[in-house]
């Protein structure tokens, strides 16, 4: 064989790769055609219903009956409804606010430079802290604005972030709790986790907010949307920490001997050790279980709270808005998708970054 | 006792019995208390409520009911409600995932990126959120009167979609349910009996050719007396009379949980037929195959081998999340259950028999699914421990 036959091939240009993708057969072309004219159909229709047609002012909703595209005049007139469902009107600054100081704790933990145990809960107490403030007041001469109050996007996004601070230390618990060496330790954690992951989301939720009453005495129930958090929390960190546990279970047992044998203790190892690599190995598990813990906080709405899609609900509830149910659904399904999207994109970066760090 | 002490393992079942003694000693007081509370209510505990009659009304239900029915077979319409709604759910969103899953390993990026926009689209957006939207969709369809008609048989109306149905009697249907899964369980087993050989793929044809005319004879013989053997329904009055009704509650979660698990199942899908080595798919080639026996007989396969594991994994999911009914007021299990609590106040016995229930619904499913993962397993591969 002669020599140039092992040489690489000469790097394909953008057209060649286009062509070979998308027209190598015949059959090829008429399915990239038939794509393509059916891609321009729905991102036209889209395009069409959602802005050339559509109707966008309050004002203008006597339009909407003849209107062909979405009449986003009941976004106009409700939105107060959709993002701060019963909060008082003057205080709607505060909800905005609050939002905001949380979406920026989220983002904020998406950098690199924040994780070290230290840094993240310093950012996530203060995040939630400031959060809470401004939400609840009675400080600072905020007034004060009791949970049942709460509700829309704000609700949504107290639920998520209480979920994922308290139920983050009970994971890593519960992570430990299973791998311990005590066999009547390792079995209890195991059977909790294994009960919990057994169970629909919906009736842990039914039974924090309708069953426990009957169960805790009377000084132990708090208010309903905090026993209803503490058993999503339970639930969030019982998958979480199944997560964890396969990323400790693929650290090598070198690791942990070297450990024993430079004379580190249990606590020195676990932190030192194992929890660093175990976040490591399954920093993508543990980001997805945040996605769908986010796409789940939508549930509570069953159990009678008035989060972003029951005040939506309320939103196209009355009077001449009835009609406009679908702009409402799907201004709320855009909500989700934004959150929901960029951090699952944010897991899958993450995936495709450290599987390179792997080599 | 100082040496006690300090020994090691001592210390450790000390801890241990001490843990386990808290955890009981909180398991009874929570007993206690809710015992407590319950007689202050004056509510008598057991399970003797269970042949109370309930007196109330619900949505959907499988079997003939009435509001005299006993908490029990209530408890059982919740039951069959929810797999009913889990099967249909799960079926559709496997077919759509099989689908979804094909598109997106295409060739032709364009062709493959029209999976990935379904898939990111209704993967990002809560169930829950696609129910009430599939419902208002649903509920919103014209009044019976306008109801749009597929070929006069098929009526999609806002009360319900109404299609015909076999004037036969519920027994013969079991009959060939049971019939048709045996022949399905006969099959490997005679297969591996008679080793393969020609006898058995006769056996095989023969069957399948006289399973449909036994079908067909038993329907024959189970018709309900004086009836037509199609029952149509049609447009009498306000409402239609005959046929057989889906109500927009089940429809709308059908569709929801078939779109939103479709595009879960079509990513495990995905990921099973990127896993088949290119080396297999290669040899198929060079020994002469068509591409079409490629695919059925080395890349699904192959594909189904690898992805049975998380198959099974989003098949309990679905199932988990059928409890979403409730939202837009589908009687399904926990419907049946939060009801009954409501109006019964048997709340411990209820919340048991829920919890119970779901346990028997997800390791049933997952019991089949792994079953079906032993028998398909490529033998020799794994570990023998």
């Amino acid at each position: 064989m002669s020599a140039t036959s092992i040489q690489a091939p000469p790097p394909k240009g953008f057209f060649t790769r286009l062509r070979e993708s998308l027209f190598s057969t015949p059959v090829d072309c008429v399915v990239t055609l038939l794509c393509a004219i059916f891609f321009a159909t729905i991102i036209y229709k889209i395009v069409d219903w959602a802005f050339l047609s559509s109707i966008w002012t309050a004002e203008d909703e006597p339009l909407c009956r003849d209107a062909s595209g979405a009449c986003w005049s009941v976004i106009d007139a409700r939105h107060r409804i959709i993002f701060f469902g019963l909060f008082p009107f003057e205080e709607h600054w505060r909800s905005t606010l609050a939002c905001i100081v949380m979406i920026a704790t989220i983002v904020l933990s998406c950098v690199p430079w924040f994780w070290s145990a230290i840094k993240l809960s310093a950012l996530w107490v203060l995040g939630f802290g400031v959060f809470y403030i401004l939400m609840h007041g009675g400080v600072f001469g905020l007034s004060v604005i009791t949970p049942e109050r709460w509700g829309g996007l704000a609700l949504t996004i107290f639920i998520f972030a209480a979920v994922s601070i308290f139920g983050m230390p009970l994971s890593i618990l519960l992570a430990l709790g299973r791998r311990s060496e005590l066999p009547v330790i390792a079995k209890l954690f195991g059977l909790f986790i294994d009960f919990f992951r057994s169970l629909p989301l919906l009736t842990i939720l039914f039974t924090a907010a309708i069953i426990t009453p009957f169960i805790l005495p009377g000084w132990l129930q708090g208010d309903k949307l905090y026993r209803v958090i503490a058993g999503f929390a339970i639930f969030f960190a019982c998958y979480q920490a199944e997560n964890i546990r396969a990323g400790l279970q693929a650290i090598p047992s070198g690791q942990d001997e070297a450990g024993l044998t430079l004379g580190l203790n249990y606590w020195q190892r676990i932190t030192r050790i194992q929890l660093p690599q175990a976040f490591r190995n399954s920093l993508p598990a543990i980001v997805n279980q945040f996605v769908i813990t986010f796409k789940e906080t939508s549930i509570v709405t069953i159990v009678g709270f008035f989060e972003i899609l029951a005040s939506g609900a309320a939103a196209y509830g009355t009077g001449k808005w009835t009609v406009h149910y679908i702009e409402v659904y799907v201004f709320i399904g855009v909500i989700y998708f934004l959150f929901v999207f960029s951090l699952s994109r944010y897991g899958a970066y993450l995936e495709k970054k450290l599987r390179v760090g792997h080599g | 006792m100082g040496s006690f002490l300090r020994n090691r393992k001592f210390r450790e079942i000390v801890f241990q019995a001490f843990v386990l003694s808290a955890v009981a000693a909180l398991l009874v007081a929570m007993v206690m208390s809710t015992r407590a509370s319950l007689e202050a209510q004056s509510l008598t505990t057991g399970f003797g409520f269970l042949e109370r009659s309930t007196g109330w009304d619900f949505s959907f239900s499988v079997l003939p009911y009435s509001i005299s029915d006993t908490y029990k077979k209530t408890m059982l319409i919740g039951i069959l409600n929810t797999l009913l709604l889990g099967f249909l759910g799960i079926f559709l969103a496997t077919l759509v995932g099989i689908l979804v899953g094909l598109v997106r390993t295409s060739k032709n990026t364009l062709f493959a990126m029209l999976g990935t926009v379904y898939v990111e689209t209704f993967r990002n957006v809560p169930l829950i959120l696609q129910a009430l939207f599939w419902y208002s969709v649903v509920a919103h369809l014209p009044k019976p009167r306008a109801a749009i008609s597929l070929a006069d048989t098929v009526f999609l109306s806002g009360r319900g979609v109404y299609f015909p149905v076999l004037n036969i009697a519920i027994w013969s249907v079991a009959i060939m349910l049971i019939l048709f899964i045996a022949w399905l369980f006969f099959l490997p087993w005679l297969r591996n009996k008679m080793n393969y050989s020609a006898s058995f793929y006769a056996i095989k044809k023969v069957g399948w050719v006289l399973l449909p005319i036994i079908f067909i004879a038993i329907g024959y013989f189970a018709r309900i007396p004086e009836t037509p053997l199609v029952d149509m329904p049609a447009l009498k009055g306000l409402n239609f009379r005959g046929g057989m009704r889906m109500p927009p509650e089940l429809s709308a979660l059908v569709i929801a949980i078939a779109l939103y698990g479709g595009a879960y199942i079509g990513e495990v899908v995905r990921a099973g037929l990127m896993s088949v080595p290119k080396g297999q798919i290669e040899a198929g080639f060079v020994n002469g195959l068509k591409s079409r026996h490629i695919f059925t007989r080395i890349r699904l396969p192959l594909a189904i081998r690898a992805v049975l594991p998380s198959l099974t994994n989003q098949y309990v999911q679905l199932m988990k999340a059928t409890t979403i009914g409730l939202v837009v007021g589908f009687s399904d299990f926990f419907m049946i259950i939060s009801t009954s609590i409501n109006q019964s106040g048997q709340t411990l016995e209820l919340l048991a028999i829920l919890m119970g229930g779901f346990l028997l619904i997800n390791l049933s499913v997952a019991f089949v699914m792994n079953s079906i993962n032993n028998k398909i397993a490529i033998k020799g591969y794994e570990v023998k421990s």
